[in-house]
């Protein structure tokens, strides 16, 4: 079947490339540009690894196809940190020892900057409910939920 | 977190402190390189078939049609697999049988569960990788199943093994069974225990196999030459032990093979073994190109890992003045299609935290029709102390006494003897205890339907051969190799104990992973063995670049080297030449090293033994919401010697991590099978891990009773943690709702069919 050209805006840059229709977002980003930062936990939509935002939606992009972000913008964790200046969820996941394994880490990364643009005074209980959808299973989330709270906070002063 | 310290604070300066990971930026900015994200030109895609059935002979395999499917560039079968020899190799807690390796690499004879492996293909897109399996004709005679231990251990079960003779029993058995080891324990007089113990406890317990959870599904990308040569880049948590199968399920040289530690995405004990590695490096040499292949999460569950589930029986005798003088194990553990569940381990730690007179402990491993079973998290520990634990809290309600009091009565103390034959070697164990009695919480009055419980947790740690390499650069950095692929956080702990040891900034060492052709052999990282063995092998090696760094320093003063002393980081003239020149520092050293002798660099090998256990001591406060059966976690504590936390931060992470899958362990996850013997829930939807919603802050208690044997006193810290919390939760639902569950998951129908039959 012939591949499907697409023309997109991917971390502030205009991209094309082909695809098969049945490839997802994932895959796209993966195997057709190259940027493996976005996660393959599940391919079903449960764990959150490959989470991106679509025009400003969070969502998983195992569940989107390649083809729909047809004329959309589409941010990964590539696309995250301005240069070498780390975004400051980025530096307090650092600080705190939020990671262990990093494999979430992105997708993690990515699901809290769309919460913390959204709010930039969550409780306690509105991050582990944004994130509930971002498995972790080797920090128990304690210190993800710190540097997120931690995060918002330095962001709410500067 | 609070922490307990009871020897004096040496004068430390990085060890002890928690400075930002050396892996870290990569691993928030997406470039970190995990197993499957490499490529290299011309690489295939390989994907895998696997069995529809739970058990079923072979009659035939014919891959003629995927073959001819255009762009399909290889397809593989058992044949192309040199047969093994029948024989268990290694010490026999961790016994190894290649002849079963092979089979559960690719079905040979029989398939053995659903997601057993029995052909691969590698073509130009994962698309007609996928078309290409679809072709594969097999011939399948369907045999009856057997999933559940109990039945698997009944004299008429399916036999998975036809020609299976349990081990362990002398004289052996003459009929074949599916329980391949018996093993038992005893220490003591058993009955004469019972018969002076004031009080008894017998109850029986069942598990569910649980599995490990990574979040990164096994991958790995492989690539030969024409001579023999192979490379494999792969997730794993030992690249060595990928060498040492491959090499031998292959029958290549091992100098031929060289393996790449990848950035790994979780393990918990499941890539302690290989299922992709053998295929993709039989798929390249077969295609001539290189080979990836990914696993999807259905085959991570339904062709990898878990744990055993198991049933089990336990009695204990005590004193009414709580002292526990005799004690009765009896565990059965599946060991999924091939022998080797954890049972010994189970066996050996169930009583290991206590110094209890009279014992016996019986084990069986039983084979059953499910995926073979693999290392989790302290293996076998957890499930003997569900049922040890949750038994003796029924024990000190029958004597009126405080749990943890009851157990710090009957702590094993150094010289305690272990039922397998040994003794304990090390304290820690009272003093983490009183640390958690000593939690503010512990006596805090709760409410309604909420209840407290604790429990402990015992894990051997390990010791055991690493190898660490030390180069001083020119500008007086340093460069740390070492054999061990770092999971949470161990590059960060190497860098701390070389700093430290040389009395350079952590900044100036960068810790490497060099794969397997460039670092001596190191075991995989488990067993929470790395901080102690490979920093020791790392401390030795920067103890050898001091000599040498005194020794040029020597040259350059032009004095005996037994006159030069390393201290703060420099080299100083001392004895009768002290104070004759100012001291030279690591860094000028290290800018000399052409003119006095070339390069500095100093590896050390060993085989690390004196490892300290580990001990655990948690305790849970729950919420039982008694119309829906849903148990919420409200407070969790838990306390564990680490001897010394170098990274007081990922100690801490360790135990929440630990403390969590323990959580859903005890409250959620469990392998659901059909009557047709196949999984109903491979994935994460309804295999459910714990989420950040279903969990509160979990509080920590480092307690460091440091261990003689380690320069900075280190026991390991990942896995005892992992032990206490089923049967902390359930004793806490027990004095929530007055009913004792003793059957894992405690998930909602169970919690509520509990309160619907009454008190036990």
């Amino acid at each position: 079947m012939a591949k499907v050209h697409v023309e997109a805006t991917l971390n502030g840059n205009a991209v094309e490339f082909l695809c098969e229709t049945r490839q997802t977002l994932l895959q796209v980003l993966r195997d057709e540009l190259h940027l493996t930062g976005t996660k393959e936990g599940c391919a079903t939509g449960d764990c959150g690894a490959c989470s991106v935002t679509v025009d400003g939606r969070l969502m998983c992009s195992c569940l989107v196809l390649g083809a729909e972000v047809q004329g959309k913008t589409v941010q990964t964790i590539e696309g995250m940190a301005d240069g070498e200046k780390l975004h400051p969820l980025q530096q307090k996941f650092l600080e705190h020892a939020a990671l262990q394994c990093g494999i979430c880490t992105p997708g993690v990364l990515v699901a809290a900057k769309s919460l913390l643009e959204r709010n930039l005074n969550p409780t306690e209980e509105e991050v582990r409910y944004w994130l509930a959808g971002n498995l972790c299973r080797c920090t128990g989330y304690n210190k993800i939920i710190e540097a997120v709270l931690d995060a918002a906070s330095e962001m709410r002063r500067s | 977190m609070a922490s307990v310290i009871t020897t004096p604070e040496k004068e430390l300066k990085v060890v002890g402190t928690s400075p930002v990971r050396p892996d870290g930026v990569p691993k928030v900015t997406g470039t970190a390189q995990y197993g499957a994200d490499f490529t290299l030109p011309g690489m295939l895609w390989g994907k895998i078939l696997r069995s529809p059935h739970a058990h079923a002979r072979i009659r035939s395999i014919d891959t003629s049609k995927a073959e001819k499917l255009k762009g399909v560039k290889a397809v593989m079968t058992s044949k192309d697999l040199p047969d093994q020899k029948f024989e268990y190799v290694g010490p026999e807690r961790v016994a190894v049988n290649f002849w079963h390796m092979t089979r559960n690499i690719m079905a040979r004879e029989k398939v053995l569960y659903e997601g057993h492996a029995l052909a691969a293909v590698a073509a130009t897109t994962p698309a007609i990788a996928e078309e290409a399996l679809k072709l594969i004709e097999v011939d399948y005679e369907v045999l009856p199943h057997v999933i559940d231990v109990d039945e698997a251990m009944k004299p008429d079960a399916p036999l998975l093994h036809e020609d299976m003779i349990t081990r362990g029993i002398e004289p052996a058995p003459t009929k074949p069974s599916n329980i391949s080891k018996k093993i038992e324990y005893k220490m003591g007089d058993i009955d004469a225990g019972f018969a002076s113990a004031d009080k008894i406890v017998e109850m029986s317990f069942r598990t569910a196999p649980v599995h490990q959870g990574y979040i990164e599904p096994h991958a790995c990308l492989a690539r030969t030459d024409a001579d023999g040569q192979a490379e494999v880049w792969v997730s794993t948590q030992g690249h060595f032990v990928v060498r040492t199968m491959v090499c031998k399920l292959l029958s290549m040289r091992t100098g031929d093979l060289r393996v790449h530690a990848a950035e790994i995405g979780g393990a918990f004990g499941g890539k302690t073994v290989v299922y992709v590695e053998p295929v993709a490096v039989v798929l390249a040499r077969k295609s001539g190109h290189p080979v990836k292949i990914m696993m999807s999460r259905e085959e991570v569950f339904r062709g990898t890992g878990p744990t055993s589930g198991a049933s089990m029986k336990i009695k204990i005798g005590v004193t009414r003045e709580g002292k526990i003088v005799a004690a009765d194990a009896l565990y059965k553990y599946q060991a999924g299609a091939f022998p080797g569940s954890p049972v010994m381990n189970g066996c050996m730690c169930g009583f290991a935290p206590y110094d209890i007179p009279n014992q016996r402990t019986l084990g069986y491993d039983v084979v059953c029709n499910r995926p073979k079973s693999v290392a989790y998290r302290a293996p076998g520990s957890p499930i003997s102390a569900f049922a040890v634990e949750s038994t003796l809290d029924a024990c000190a309600k029958k004597i009126g006494m405080d749990p943890i009091q009851l157990r710090i009565k009957n702590a094993a103390k150094p010289g305690t003897p272990l039922v397998y034959g040994e003794k304990i070697n090390h304290a820690g164990f009272a003093e983490t205890l009183q640390a958690l009695y000593k939690h503010p919480a512990w006596l805090k009055p709760l409410g309604k339907n909420q209840g407290r419980g604790m429990a402990c947790g015992y894990w051997f740690n390990g010791g055991g051969e690493s190898s660490a390499t030390v180069h001083v650069n020119e500008d007086g950095t340093a460069v740390v190799a070492t054999g061990s692929p770092d999971i949470g956080g161990s590059r960060a702990s190497m860098a701390q104990m070389a700093a430290e040891t040389l009395g350079i900034a952590y900044e100036a060492v960068r810790p490497i992973i060099a794969d397997t052709n460039s670092v001596g052999y190191t075991q995989a990282t488990g067993g929470s063995r790395v901080t102690y063995a490979t920093g020791r092998a790392v401390i030795d090696a920067c103890k050898k670049v001091i000599n040498e760094m005194c020794a040029r320093a020597a040259k350059i003063w032009k004095i005996d080297v037994t006159d030069v002393i390393w201290e703060d980081g420099a080299a100083r003239p001392a004895g009768a030449r002290a104070g004759e020149f100012p001291p030279m520092t690591f860094k000028e050293i290290a800018s000399k090293r052409t003119a006095t002798g070339g390069p500095i660099v100093a590896a050390s090998a060993l085989n690390a033994g004196g490892q300290g256990p580990g001990f655990a001591a948690q305790f849970a406060d729950v919420e039982v919401d008694t119309e829906t059966g849903q148990v919420k976690i409200l407070r969790y504590v838990a306390a564990q010697d680490a001897g010394r936390a170098i990274h007081p931060k990922y100690v801490e992470g360790q135990i929440q991590g630990g403390v969590v899958q323990g959580i859903g362990w005890a409250l959620n996850e469990e392998y659901i099978y059909n009557k047709e013997g196949k999984l109903d829930n491979p994935g994460f939807l309804d295999y459910r891990i714990p989420v950040a919603s279903d969990l509160p802050m979990i509080d920590t208690i480092i307690v460091e009773v440091p261990n003689p044997n380690h320069p900075f006193g280190v026991k390991g810290v990942a896995e005892a943690n992992i032990v206490p919390p089923m049967a902390a939760i359930a004793n806490a639902i027990n004095n929530a709702i007055g009913r004792r569950l003793t059957e894992l998951p405690m998930s909602p129908p169970k919690v509520l069919a509990a309160i619907d039959a009454g008190a036990k």
